[in-house]
């Protein structure tokens, strides 16, 4: 098959087998399992000989016009560069993974078929994006991407925190996505075309007429789907979906959508300083507040939720100074260590019957009860610390390289402003990972208190996969960083001394400082006994998790956060604290600037509705209804008076039809 | 003998009966004037007979083989009527034409309409009678 | 015809016309009778006037065949039939106020107007038109039979059917449907069986009201009676 057929198979599969899946899962539920892995897997294979077969070499373009759609056309287009081949494949083994993991996390889960048929489609939607080489295909995906989110978000739709987190999640990024359709038509018009390949080479040209306006308005759709502030506050509460979920959609893919789709169209938003700055400014924003964030919350998943969009404004800083390779190796040793993240702590909520740290800290022997997600977490860690030698420093050290390398006076791609912001946020940021790595470490397998209840086994489905990722969490950065540059645009991504030292020193002072703090109110946490588990511990890991989810708000008074002297953070923070637990209080300024503006015109046209309009319309209808009532007396029921009036009527007509015939 | 006095008889016979069946309340009263009524139009078809038969050449005695077509449709009719008042009056325990109202604008159950009434009655008079054949 | 006209004024009527004009008047009043009159039987026995009335202005107009059949099925059967349909729904013996309905004066209107119009309208028509009654009978049995049987053949037979339909119709309407005759109390059913004698009685007026004669409780009957 050529290269061609085997990247169509790659998305088609996934979307077949999500279609089957759907189709059968009331009526075959045995044939939902393989159903919901075995295309994965089979993308997974094909998007890796795709991924052989491209090399780095010329990219594969192919192009199909099915019909004609107007001015602009609209063409069913392959793209397939260095940096779609290496996400594809990343997408594929993290869909893979957490299909596997699934069918064991949510092994009892009555609504099981539809969760993997909307996984898979999802899983397809994410191929069509990396692969697509037209920005409507693009977005086509892009969006199935987002309503997948949406329903997987509320997958526990019983409990008010998922219906609340996922509507939440689908507003918020649509309010990116409108600006992002708008941007995608401006910059098709400006290039007459919605491939990729000619919009890049109008751009080379000097084709646009508004790059900033277009560029700006694509970073309002990246921002919200890829969760950089402003429109981050949604990721956070949309850990109120599966564990699996929050590993696949929430940290490993389609989060990196934005940050990929900012690199296949890097030379628009280079066309653009004020865009490179704003991208700078935001990711900046984004990386410093979010560690804050993550060092403030209680909910494991939280943690590594806030952890994320740091690590995606580690990406975006990358594209700021604009060096692509460096944005997507993070891209993908991130997608594997956050993801393992992720299902690790999916196994850990399962084992410990609770999602709140605070709790865990009080929990002894928890590392012996799940060694599997004790070692494999431990490296996932070091590896978001960016501990050399494990995959994350490789690419954070590439990042953080190329902004030096802007500071250095090499401002030809980007403004020497881009650069110094990035620098200093990304190295204020390191530290920060640090921490709240750390701190999540140390709070979790290192608790003390009562023994940690004991389950038995966690199902082989959800450890094995651990270890498969737990593979390039270890070693991907450091056996790629010299091979990637040819799939990629040639930049080194090899760290660079200054950039190494200072990045590792700082993250080692963070790890430090919070082991610090940790001893310090070591004995703290044994006096303030606090924690609470979930009621049904035997239940499936997915009971277990709606569980914990559900009783964190009226165990510890937040979803967020939890009253918990012991907690380093809150000593490290001091009275930051208050404000890092619940987002710095972003969620309530948008409450106030929209959701009060929008409930108050709801209730006014409520008000319009019901009292001006419905008056008008009881008024006319006024008239016919008292016609109706008079008429409606007639109706007796006495057979009697319809006679008496039928044949009155019949006598009057008689008389005048004599009347008239006899010329009266 | 002028044809005017068997015809104003007819039409003054046909309109007493026309008062009966608006006026009169039980159902056999309005069968009795629907039976006047028949008899006005059977004198008027007797005695247009008469006069035809003299005038014209060529008679069938139409009017008169009508009018025993007439008394005896009238004699079924009776049958039926008697027959389907009766179901009505076992029915609902009354042979009131005014008070079988079932098709009124806002019409409540007519159970309580007859206290022996032996079954709840919800259709028309004419319902109910098939229904209970 | 013109010449007849002038010979037959109003003002010189002849013996037959008096005759009519007198039978016309008792018929005319007894039907008024019938429909106003408080008490129910009466109102039957009001009506055996009026149509024997009629039966006689058959008789004046040389119509005897049709004569003795108004009086044979009217006079004799019809009226029996609704003499026992007032005693089978029990109709009140006496005075009854509430005979007339409350729709009476729209009735009285309506009838008024139809009469009136009906009248003008006759009277306009035929007021110069003239019988004449002399010569052979016009409506003696022979003349009636062999019109009837030579030129409405078909007509006759599939009244016969009607008749049949009717018969049928009759009997079927009046029987208790079959599930309901398990419901009703067991004396109810004796009584229908003691009372097989007075349905087989009432046989003879040949009309179907014998099949609905056995609902009633004889007690019933005789009390109405």
């Amino acid at each position: 098959m050529t290269t061609t057929t085997l990247a169509v198979l790659v998305p088609l599969l996934p979307f077949l087998g999500a279609a089957a899946g759907l189709l059968l899962g009331r009526t075959a539920p045995g044939f939902v399992r393989p159903l919901a892995v075995l295309p994965t897997l089979t993308a997974l294979v094909l998007a890796a000989i795709v991924a052989v077969r491209q090399g780095g070499d010329a990219s594969v373009t192919a192009a199909t016009e099915l019909t004609p759609t107007g001015s602009i056309p609209i063409e069913l287009a392959l793209y397939i560069d260095g940096f779609a081949a290496l996400v594809a494949v990343v997408v594929g083994l993290v869909a893979t993974c957490v299909q596997i993991y699934s069918t064991g996390y949510l092994r009892e889960d009555p609504r099981y078929p539809s969760y993997a048929a909307l996984v898979s489609l999802f899983t397809s939607a994410m191929f069509l994006v990396v692969y697509s080489g037209d920005l409507i295909v693009l977005l086509v995906g892009w969006e199935v991407m987002g309503i997948c989110s949406y329903f997987l978000v509320g997958h526990y739709w019983e409990t008010p925190e998922a219906r609340a987190a996922s509507i939440k999640a689908f507003l918020v990024t649509k309010l990116g996505d409108v600006p992002f359709l708008i941007g995608l038509f401006a910059l098709a018009t400006d290039a007459g075309s919605f491939r990729i390949t000619t919009v890049l080479a109008t751009v080379t040209h000097g084709g646009l007429d508004h790059p900033t306006l277009v560029a700006l308005l694509l970073l309002a759709g990246v921002a919200g789907k890829s969760a950089q502030f402003p429109l981050h506050t949604w990721l956070p509460d949309a850990m109120a979906g599966p564990t699996p979920v929050s590993a696949l959609i929430h940290a490993a893919t389609m989060v990196a959508a934005g940050v990929y789709f900012v690199a296949r169209l890097l030379p628009v938003f280079e066309a653009s300083s004020a865009a490179m700055v704003t991208l700078a400014v935001m990711a900046a924003i984004t990386m410093v507040g979010s560690g804050l964030a993550a060092l403030a919350q209680d909910d494991i998943k939280r943690v590594l939720a806030y952890s994320t969009i740091g690590q995606l404004g580690y990406m975006t800083g990358a594209l700021a100074v604009g060096d692509r390779g460096a944005a997507v190796f993070h891209l993908l040793s991130h997608g594997a260590f956050k993801a393992l993240l992720f299902l690790a702590a999916g196994v850990i909520i399962h084992a410990a019957g609770t999602n709140s740290l605070a709790a865990m800290s009080r929990m002894s022997h928890l590392r012996d009860r799940v060694p599997d997600a004790y070692w494999t977490m431990t490296v996932a860690l070091l590896a978001l610390a960016a501990i050399p030698p494990f995959s994350g420093f490789f690419s954070k050290e590439s990042v953080l390289g190329a902004a030096e390398h802007i500071t250095a006076g090499h401002t030809e791609h980007a403004p020497g402003a881009a650069g110094w912001t990035v620098l200093v946020a990304g190295l204020l940021t390191a530290l920060l990972t640090a921490a709240y790595a750390t701190r999540l470490w140390l709070l979790t397998f290192h608790g003390r208190g009562a023994e940690a209840p004991d389950h038995g086994r966690q199902p082989l489905t959800m450890t094995v996969v651990l270890w498969v990722l737990a593979v390039p969490s270890l070693a991907l950065g450091g056996l790629a960083y010299r091979t990637l540059p040819d799939w990629f645009d040639g930049n080194d991504l090899a760290p660079t001394l200054t950039t190494s030292v200072l990045g590792t020193g700082v993250a080692l002072a963070g790890g430090l400082v919070t082991y610090a703090a940790w001893r310090h109110l070591a004995g703290l946490a044994a006096r303030v006994p606090l924690g609470a588990v979930a009621a049904h511990p035997e239940g499936d890991a997915g009971l277990v998790e709606a569980e914990a989810i559900a009783t964190h708000a009226p165990a510890y008074g937040d979803v967020a956060s939890a009253p918990d002297p012991a907690d380093p953070g809150r000593l490290l923070l001091g009275p930051l604290h208050r404000h890092a637990a619940v987002g710095f209080h972003l969620d309530a300024v948008y409450r106030a600037l929209f959701v009060r503006p929008v409930q108050a015109g709801a209730s006014l046209v409520r008000f319009l509705d019901r009292e001006v309009v419905d008056t008008y319309v009881r008024g006319a209808g006024a008239l016919p209804r008292w016609l109706g009532a008079a008429v409606r007396r007639a109706q007796t029921g006495n057979v009697q008076t319809y006679v008496s009036a039928l044949l009155a009527g019949t006598v009057v007509l008689a008389v005048a039809a004599l009347l008239v015939a006899s010329g009266a | 003998m002028h044809l005017a006095y068997p015809a104003v008889l007819s039409a003054l016979l046909f309109c007493t009966g026309l008062y009966g069946v608006l006026a009169r309340r039980n159902a056999i009263l309005i069968l009795m004037s629907v039976e006047l009524m028949l008899n006005a139009v059977n004198l008027n078809l007797v005695a247009f007979d008469v006069w035809l038969s003299r005038t014209a050449e060529e008679t069938l005695h139409s009017g008169q083989a009508l009018t025993l077509f007439t008394i005896a449709i009238a004699a079924a009719e009776i049958g039926i009527g008697l027959a389907i008042v009766l179901a009505v009056h076992r029915n609902r325990g009354t042979a009131d034409i005014d008070r079988l109202r079932d098709t009124a604008e806002g019409h409540e159950s007519p159970a309580a309409d007859g206290p022996d009434s032996d079954t709840p009655a919800t259709g028309t008079a004419a319902e109910k009678a098939e229904a209970t054949a | 015809m013109t010449l007849a006209q002038a010979h037959h004024g109003f003002l010189s009527p002849t013996g037959v016309e008096i005759a009519f004009l007198l039978v016309g008047l008792v018929t005319f009043g007894a039907a008024l009778v019938t429909v106003t009159t408080k008490q129910l039987v009466h109102a039957a026995l009001w009506l055996v006037v009026a149509l024997g009335g009629l039966a006689v202005e058959y008789l004046l107009l040389t119509a005897e065949f049709i004569a003795w059949v108004q009086v044979l099925i009217y006079v004799g059967s019809v009226v029996v039939l609704l003499l026992f349909g007032l005693m089978l729904t029990k109709a009140p013996i006496g005075h009854s106020p509430d005979a007339d309905s409350g729709n009476r004066w729209a009735a009285l209107t309506v009838a008024v107007a139809a009469a009136a119009a009906l009248v003008w309208v006759v009277v306009d028509a035929f007021r110069a038109t003239w019988i004449d009654l002399d010569g052979p009978a016009a409506g003696s049995t022979e003349v009636t039979g062999a019109s009837l049987f030579q030129n409405w053949v078909l007509p006759f037979e599939a009244l016969s059917v009607l008749l049949l339909a009717a018969l049928v119709g009759a009997i079927v309407l009046s029987r208790r449907a079959k599930a309901e005759s398990s419901s009703p109390p067991v004396n109810s059913r004796a009584a229908t069986e003691s009372s097989r004698s007075v349905t087989e009685s009432s046989d003879n007026s040949g009309s179907p009201s014998s099949a609905s004669d056995a609902r009633k409780n004889p007690a019933e009957q005789e009390g109405t009676r």
